[in-house]
């Protein structure tokens, strides 16, 4: 194996990676904050890939317009994180695990019908944004701009959503939130509105992460349930609501997804479930995560 | 004209903890400036007084007027942004926070500004000001206790619920806590205070009332109980 080539797996597993963490963080800082598990994280995921479909068609029908679709459709699926959040979410917090699963679970039907309806089983694409279209020779391995712009975008995100949690009064609130939801509402917060506040966030880190997919993959129904056990598997390894451990999570995830493929070609998936039994024996809390 | 009416007047409270009743009928008042005391024996009711009050859990019958207007059942925040600040018992400091953050995210929750400031509060606990970068779960009972009390007054509270603050501190802490709380009445914070210890409370008491099994038993003032030592036992120790 020459070094070229495992550089290029190497690229490949890190760009996996960054994808993922923009859909896992989402889901690990709505259950860090509310304690609930949002199964529903993926269907938000896929209703950004399509409405920045939509939006290119709306606004550039000869393609184009991509960041503003993508900023768009990202808009979109936070507002409609807010609507789900004071419709049905609020209902959820501090109910059973079953209660959260089997609604969020449904919320995943509904909302994959909805996109069957609105548009169609068909694969769609959406073209690279043409300032990244070209690529770039690194090891004398060929990489697109585009994904060299997606493994630049993931530690930036991280590295943004630490400095608002640890160094900013909203931040503060928000773990104190998390530490004591009543407490901090009897010195005066009105915690409802943050929990809104938090769940908006994740959800437009959904839909951006799906609006970003689009130029890499094709935009089909069953995306968001693929993508949502692979989010549930990173968050699992790096420690439930834990934010560098979704991070490294997510890191390790690829890396073994794209060198376990070398491995046991044809099993792709086995290398991440065997790293994911392997650590939930080991630690059950994940890797940065605490015993409950 | 109308005398104004009291800073906080309950009346005929009724609370509930799902089927099991525990309040019946509560009524007390508590002027500017005073403080009270609710004095009474474990499970007599007197947190569960305060949590309705707060909002924390809502009343299941009666009036609590604040200033005049009917606050039963507002949610928390809202009771907190009228002026009303709560020191639970069991202190509740948010653990991973630092002293300094646990102030700061108070003075934010409550959006209250008045004279008490992050300054004023290291003034009146200057310990906690050594402490500011210390993670509020490495701290002492004693120390929880002034930061909890700390951590409340940044939201400028015109009305202070403080919920057992000697409970299960040494007697040298308390001693500095009476200190401490003295002095913020004298700098003219209202006070209703739960006690189940007599000397504490009667050390700083304007007012007592006396609880058993959810209704009131005894009011009056604390001068009273100091002095009379066998209504002191008739009241206290059954
Ligand atoms: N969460 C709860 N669920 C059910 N019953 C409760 C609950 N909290 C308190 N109680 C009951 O309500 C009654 C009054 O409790 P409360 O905590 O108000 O008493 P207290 O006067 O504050 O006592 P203490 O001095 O022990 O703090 C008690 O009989 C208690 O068992
Ligand atoms: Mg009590």
């Amino acid at each position: 194996m020459s070094p070229s080539f495992l550089f290029s797996q190497f690229m490949g597993g890190l760009t996996t990676a960054m994808f993922l963490f923009l859909i896992a963080s989402g889901l690990s800082l709505v259950f860090g904050v509310m304690r609930v598990i949002n199964f529903a994280h993926g269907s938000f995921y896929m209703l950004g890939a399509y409405l920045a479909w939509q939006a290119v068609q709306w606004l550039h029908p000869t393609g184009g317009g991509f960041w503003l679709a993508a900023l768009c459709a990202a808009l979109g699926v936070g507002i409609l994180g807010v609507l789900t959040e004071r419709v049905f979410f609020r209902a959820l917090y501090g109910r059973e695990e079953l209660y959260q699963l089997l609604f969020t679970y449904a919320l995943v039907l509904v909302l994959g019908d909805a996109a069957k309806f609105l548009w169609g089983t068909d694969q769609l694409s959406v073209s690279t944004p043409p300032a990244l279209a070209g690529s770039v020779r690194i090891f004398g391995t060929t990489q697109p701009l585009y994904t060299m712009f997606i493994v630049a975008i993931g530690p930036a995100i991280a590295f943004t959503l630490w400095l608002l949690l640890s160094r900013t009064g909203a931040g503060r609130m928000v773990r104190a939130a998390q530490m004591d939801r009543e407490m901090l509402d009897a010195l005066g917060a009105n915690v409802a509105a943050i929990y809104t506040a938090m769940f908006a966030l994740s959800a437009f880190l959904a839909g951006l992460s799906g609006a970003l997919v689009t130029p890499i993959q094709s935009i089909v129904p069953g995306m968001d349930v693929l993508i949502i056990v692979q989010a549930f598997i990173v968050v699992v390894i790096g420690g439930m609501g834990s934010l560098w451990g979704t991070f490294w999570g997510s890191v390790i995830y690829g890396q073994v997804l794209s060198f376990g493929i070398l491995i046991f070609p044809g099993f792709s998936l086995f290398s991440v479930f065997a790293l994911m039994a392997v650590i939930l024996i080991v630690r059950p809390w994940g890797l940065f995560g605490r015993p409950l | 004209m109308t005398a104004p009416p009291p800073l906080l007047a309950i009346e005929g409270l009724h609370a509930a903890y799902g089927l099991s009743r525990v309040l019946f009928g509560i009524s007390l008042q508590v002027e500017a400036g005073e403080c009270v005391c609710l004095l009474g024996r474990n499970g007599v009711g007197k947190t569960t007084t305060m949590r309705s009050v707060m909002g924390l859990l809502p009343p299941t019958g009666g009036h609590i007027l604040w200033k005049g207007t009917d606050i039963a059942g507002w949610a928390p925040h809202r009771v907190a942004r009228a002026g009303i600040g709560f020191v639970p018992e069991d202190r509740r400091v948010f653990a991973e926070l630092t002293v300094w953050e646990n102030l700061d995210v108070a003075a934010r929750a409550a959006r209250r500004d008045g004279k008490w400031t992050i300054d004023a509060v290291y003034e009146l606990f200057p310990i906690l000001r050594e402490l500011r970068n210390r993670r509020g779960g490495f701290l002492s009972g004693g120390e929880q206790q002034m930061l909890t009390i700390a951590r409340t007054l940044m939201g400028n509270p015109e009305l202070l619920l403080l919920d057992e603050p000697s409970e299960g501190l040494a007697p040298l802490v308390v001693e500095a806590l009476l200190h401490n709380i003295s002095a913020l009445k004298e700098q003219g914070v209202t006070i209703l205070l739960a006690e189940q210890g007599v000397d504490f409370s009667l050390a700083l008491a304007d007012r007592v009332y006396v609880l058993e099994k959810g209704r009131i038993r005894h009011a009056g003032p604390a001068a009273e109980l100091r002095n009379d030592q066998e209504l002191r036992n008739r009241l206290l120790s059954l």
